[in-house]
């Protein structure tokens, strides 16, 4: 069997980056929108709808090519303790990239509103109007969206630790390929 | 690739890249902080809004936190055909489009008397055939009394009842329309409007202004107005009492479907579609688009226009939002209010008031 890889797949690579930035983007367009009375709220809100499903859509085609790639070990030396927290942060940032489209889409849905992507675009609603339902997934879709950001700081504090202080391979991993002399 | 064993870093080089990281982090946190509002104490937010309404109509848990007391009405709109030159929306075909509305008192308080304010509202939700939506929330006032939100915040704190008499202060309105000239033709209008007697014979406006898209492209701003066919309008009597409103609504429906013209007025270049204080020059041209008919009632406690948010920006194509800041405004507050009493639902039936309820 083939040994695994020093860096990520270049699709894996793609992917992250791309979502990197329409997640951050994405985050503080929500954060803008419902806190402002002006027309910002507006646009930002006709941004964040169709930029919701499409990091929705991202992410299914970034599990499976997480699925059909193998990715770079973490260094042999790494204390368990870091390896777990690496394991779980992952996975935490993939599940809450996934749930929070759905949360949102779910959430306008209950609201009885037109899932409306765009002036002519429409999605089919996800769940009956009901506001009970609403009251929730609107609380959560917040909640979870202040632990994505959370978990992205985590993310992106622990890259630097890992490309400044350990200097063990881990943010280059994701950063460059494996060069023509890999 | 990476030498496997990169030379030791000194402690302070370590400390140095530890704040680096450190500083990195604060910076986004930053960042999302002031994005979200936290450290811009300045900005005018959704909430902010709302609480204001609050304070100056106190918390009653499951009602709309504006336009609190009213009552559900189902029906249709048939459209005429008139329109569809100026708009791609199915709406305004010669078809029928079946409502949910709601008629209304502009308060925050569900128990307010029907004498209270001289004014009534109507929001009307479309359900379109091809599933899209055209909300609208329109007031009996031909303008609204400001032009931007913060104007209307400042209204609404110069409204506040001083915790010393439990009204505003009697100086703080009179202040407020004094540093606000464009309040005029709102306050002329009031000198002249007196509360009605029914919901049926008046005239319900969209206030706010928008834009019409037919095929080609071509935009036209439009303000629409909803025209009762029912002529006996009346002031309400001085011993009409708290609650006439659904009586009389109740009355007129069990004799008949209540009929309104749905009448868009176009704009002329340079009108402002971006100033709902401003009135139209009179004149300008009309369409008549269709007929809103209401067959029924239902008590808003129970009724299907209980959960939904009148919000004027859901709109079908066909229809845009102008500039207006108030619709922005007005779909960020609804927001708040909306999830504030979705989350409270289950309070309404306990605290029912007798006159908010009555089918």
């Amino acid at each position: 069997m083939k040994a695994r890889p020093e860096h990520f797949a270049p699709a894996a690579r793609v992917l992250h980056w791309t979502m990197a930035v329409l997640l951050i983007a994405m985050l503080f367009i929500g954060a803008g929108m419902v806190s402002t009375v002006s027309e910002r709220h507006e646009w930002l809100l006709h941004l964040h709808k169709p930029l919701g499903i499409a990091i929705l859509a991202l992410v299914i085609v970034r599990l499976l090519v997480r699925w059909f790639t193998r990715q770079p070990p973490l260094p042999a030396d790494l204390p368990a303790i870091q390896k777990l927290a690496a394991k779980l942060s992952h996975w935490l940032l993939y599940a809450l990239m996934f749930i929070l489209p759905l949360v949102g889409w779910a959430m306008i849905s209950a609201a009885g509103d037109p899932v409306m992507l765009g002036a002519s675009v429409q999605l089919p609603a996800i769940l009956p109007a009901e506001p009970h339902t609403f009251a929730l997934l609107r609380k959560a879709h917040g909640f979870l969206a202040y632990l994505l950001f959370l978990t992205v700081l985590v993310h992106l504090a622990a890259a630097l630790y890992h490309g400044w202080i350990r200097r063990d391979g881990v943010l280059q991993s994701m950063t460059s390929g494996e060069g023509p002399h890999a | 690739m990476l030498d496997p064993s990169p030379p030791p870093l000194t402690p302070l080089a370590t400390a140095v890249r530890l704040v680096g990281i450190a500083a990195v982090v604060a910076v986004a946190a930053a960042a999302f902080a002031y994005v979200s509002g936290r450290l811009d104490p300045q900005r005018l937010q959704p909430r902010d809004m709302v609480n204001a309404l609050q304070t100056n109509n106190g918390v009653h848990p499951g009602y709309r936190r504006n336009h609190a007391k009213g009552v559900c009405v189902i029906g249709y709109f048939e459209g005429n055909g008139q329109l569809q030159s100026l708009s791609t929306s199915g709406v305004f075909a010669q078809a029928r489009t079946p409502v949910v509305g709601r008629f209304a008192l502009p308060s925050g308080n569900p128990y307010a008397p029907d004498t209270s304010v001289p004014l009534r509202s109507l929001a009307v939700r479309f359900n379109l055939a091809n599933g899209q939506q055209w909300r609208t929330g329109m007031n009996s006032m031909p303008v609204f009394p400001v032009g931007t939100p913060q104007a209307f915040y400042a209204m609404l704190q110069a409204g506040t009842p001083d915790p010393a008499t439990g009204k505003p202060k009697p100086d703080a309105m009179p202040a407020f329309f004094a540093a606000h000239p464009e309040t005029g033709p709102f306050l002329a209008w009031v000198k002249g409007a007196k509360p009605s007697a029914s919901y049926a014979t008046e005239t319900y406006n969209s206030i706010n202004a928008f834009y019409l898209t037919n095929t080609d492209g071509q935009r036209q701003a439009v303000r629409w107005a909803v025209v009762p066919e029912a002529t006996d309008s009346a002031p309400a009597g001085a011993d009409a009492g708290a609650d006439f409103l659904q009586a009389d609504l109740a009355q007129r429906l069990a004799g008949g479907p209540l009929r309104w013209t749905l009448r868009m007025t176009l704009a002329d270049p340079g009108d402002p579609v971006n100033d709902a204080s401003k009135a139209w020059p009179a004149g300008r041209k009309t369409v008549d688009a269709g007929t809103l008919v209401l067959e029924r009632m239902q008590p808003q406690i129970t009724g299907q226009c209980r959960d939904v948010n009148y919000d004027p920006t859901i709109l079908p194509s066909g229809i845009e939002a102008s500039n207006d800041p108030l619709l922005a405004a007005r779909s960020a507050a609804y927001a708040s209010s909306y999830l504030r009493r979705t989350s409270e639902v289950d309070q309404l039936s306990a605290n029912a008031p007798a006159g908010g309820t009555k089918p």
